[in-house]
């Protein structure tokens, strides 16, 4: 485990460091429907949190709860060490930016940013520059005057952030934000959130069903499966130490193989397929058990030519079916056994000049820390 | 062709059924009564030919009606106590219709339907027999009395009935769904996160309400307002029937002079004024739709 050093943020390995959140066993029923299952999760300030999961897995209602607009059935809710639980949303310092906006579309741009401090205790002639502030931050100054219904819908969402943003909460929602924008817009915006969080130093948690989304923004990832949280750590940890299936399959693409694990010291050796040799993988686990092994396509590199012997691990098969990218290539190898591997190698040769077409016998192979053994 | 077909349906329709019949009122207004049938000269002579008839029938025309209401205070006084009375009865039915709005917006989808069906229900009776209804519920002997008596309330009835509170109940009663609808068609499509969205910026229920669902309602609210005050200006019958010998309407007024008097050019006079003194409302209530097009286009 790498220690926490004073340039990098982590002050989820700093055991003295206080969490701004803590959830602590919190469940939330609806009826008889539970929505989130003895949930625990600490949050540390200045963090960008991701919130990811499939519809309906309770990320909004978790959100929800945060901002003082469902109660947990059971456990405690803390916001910088005080039980938020009860405590209605106008009383908490914590602002959420709606997955519909909900912007009031009677007043201006500027009486959407303005509202809420209007509501609050600033000054009243400090108002107008702190929504000045905000119409610059987020690039709307030229807006200030319309009604939400005469702006696009990226500049909507613009409004959404700054209106959240200008009471300075200690911490800010963010259910969905870019939901409804496209593709090339939402990466726009994700980088300007990301800048906006550094500049105002504000704790983000953010919801989002969109894996690439999570990992662009956050300081670390939790991902939720059917109100429990499955994983919570960075995104490469996540990305690349996934702790089940569920994660592995759920964040980016990824090659499952089922099978029997043997332990030799600390590496498996897992069977997996008559006649195929074992896979060999670095893990912790002590005991032989049954296992997934888990491997990223672009772990797994592809050649014509046999891979030399000292290669942890080497498979022979036939190229199936080649998805060309643009910048990579995903090529889908079947083995003698008809299971079928994805391998993934980046595009940086012109494509008259790739090796290997359909039907070609290849070679698989990838080192005993490419992949990872699952067991849960 | 077709374009111009479509333009121009709605200007017969208008033609038809608001400008030929208001001339014809007009033209009455501007005779005088005389014993005949119908009872108003001049009348256009055929024999003249159609051109130098309609200019001898137009050079005997005169305002000598308008002079008189004018002159006469019995009308200036129907016209301000109809003003007043519509204006109060349409506040009313604001502060009961508002809330009923509010809460059909606010129930389970499932309900919504049911409770819009009985809203509308009553108008599947003839409106008389509801006016009538509330004669048997307000009088001295009716039903509101007998329970309050039996309930030990009062002491002796009250009298309700032939007074301008019983016009008010009657006015508000009958056109209560005409404020219902509106409002509730705005509230309805009012999104329940905005009022999320306000009390997370610092408002609490109370001021969320002020500065949010009644503001995103006031188109609503405005329709309502004049879809009671027009018809209540002008109504006749709920006046007639449960209001006392002191309560003055325009209506009323203008009923007395057709059918008791006979004096039809009086009676048109007053209602081309009528008429003009809705106008300025009516031209609201247009603008007050159109913008509110405009915001959901
Ligand atoms: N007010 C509610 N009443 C009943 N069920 C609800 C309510 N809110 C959410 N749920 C249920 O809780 C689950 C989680 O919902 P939600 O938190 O909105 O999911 P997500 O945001 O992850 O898509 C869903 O199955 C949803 O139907
Ligand atoms: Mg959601």
């Amino acid at each position: 485990m790498a220690q926490p050093s004073q340039d990098v943020f982590a002050p989820w390995e700093d055991a003295t460091e206080k969490p701004l959140i803590r959830f602590k066993n919190v469940t939330k029923r609806f009826g008889d429907f539970t929505a989130i299952d003895d949930l625990t999760l600490d949050i540390y300030a200045k963090e960008f949190f991701a919130l990811l999961g499939p519809s309906g897995c309770g990320k909004t209602t978790l959100m929800r709860m945060l901002g003082g607009f469902e109660k947990p059935t059971t456990g405690a809710i803390e916001l910088d060490g005080r039980d938020i639980v009860g405590v209605p949303p106008n009383k908490l310092a914590v602002n959420m930016m709606f997955q519909s906006y909900a912007l009031f579309p009677h007043l201006s741009v500027y009486d959407n940013i303005a509202f809420g401090l209007k509501r609050g205790t600033m000054d009243k002639a400090d108002i107008p520059g702190r929504v000045d502030e905000m119409l610059r931050l987020t690039r709307l100054q030229q807006f200030a005057k319309r009604k939400p219904h005469q702006i696009s819908g990226g500049q909507r969402q613009r409004v959404a952030l700054a209106r959240s943003l200008a009471k300075a909460p200690k911490l800010l929602l963010l259910d969905e934000p870019l939901g409804a924008l496209d593709k090339k817009l939402r990466q726009d915006t994700q980088f300007e959130l990301m800048d906006i969080q550094e500049k105002t130093g504000t704790t983000f948690v953010i919801v989002t069903h969109d894996q690439e989304e999570a990992m662009t923004v956050a300081s670390r990832v939790a991902v939720m499966d059917a109100g429990v949280i499955v994983q919570v750590a960075t995104p490469d940890a996540i990305y690349e130490t996934p702790n089940s299936t569920y994660v592995a399959d759920f964040i980016g693409d990824v090659n499952l193989i089922e099978g029997y694990a043997a332990i030799k010291g600390n590496r498996a050796e897992i069977t997996w397929a008559e006649g195929q040799p074992v896979i060999t993988a670095k893990t912790d686990l002590k005991a032989g058990t049954k296992c997934t092994f888990a491997i990223r396509p672009e772990k797994v590199a592809i050649t014509a030519e046999e891979p030399p012997e000292n290669r942890a691990n080497r498979v022979q098969g036939k190229v199936l079916d080649i998805a060309y990218l643009g910048n990579i290539s995903t090529y889908h190898v079947e083995l003698p056994d008809g299971k079928v591997i994805k391998a993934q190698t980046a595009n940086d040769r012109r494509i008259a000049r790739r090796s290997f077409t359909w039907e070609d016998p290849v070679w698989l192979s990838w080192t005993d820390t490419a992949g990872v053994v699952l067991t849960k | 062709m077709r374009r111009a077909f479509l333009i121009l349906v709605p200007y017969i329709w208008l033609l038809v059924l608001f400008l030929a019949p208001f001339l014809i009122v007009l033209r009455i207004s501007l005779s005088d009564p005389a014993l005949a049938i119908p009872p108003y000269v001049p009348q256009l002579d055929a024999a003249e030919g159609v051109w130098p008839g309609i200019v001898n029938l137009v050079s005997q025309f005169d305002l000598e009606n308008y002079a008189f209401l004018t002159g006469d205070d019995l009308y200036w006084k129907a016209y301000l106590s109809s003003l007043q009375i519509a204006v109060v009865s349409t506040f009313l039915t604001l502060l009961v219709g508002f809330p009923i709005a509010y809460g059909m917006a606010r129930a389970p989808v499932e309900w919504r339907a049911t409770l819009m069906m009985l809203v509308i229900l009553p108008f599947w009776t003839s409106f008389l027999i509801r006016v009538y209804a509330w004669i048997g519920i307000l009088g001295t002997e009716g039903y509101l009395n007998q329970l309050l008596l039996s309930v030990g309330v009062i002491d002796a009835p009250l009298a309700i009935l032939n007074t301008n509170i019983a016009v008010y109940i009657g006015i508000v009663y009958t056109y209560l769904p005409f404020m219902v609808l509106p409002i509730y068609a705005a509230l309805e499509k009012m999104d329940d996160s905005l009022l999320e969205a306000a009390e997370d910026l610092g408002c609490t229920r109370t001021s969320a309400f002020w500065l949010v669902t009644v503001p995103l309602s006031k188109t609503g609210i405005i329709a309502g307002c004049f879809l009671v005050f027009i018809p209540a200006l002008g109504e006749f019958v709920i006046p007639s029937l449960l209001g006392g010998s002191d309560t003055l309407m325009i209506g009323k007024v203008l009923w007395e002079e057709f059918f008791s008097n006979r004096d039809w050019p009086v009676a048109s006079t007053v209602a081309v004024i009528l008429l003009l003194i809705l106008i300025i409302p009516i031209i609201l209530f247009q603008r007050n739709e159109q913008k509110q097009r405009e915001m959901d286009g």
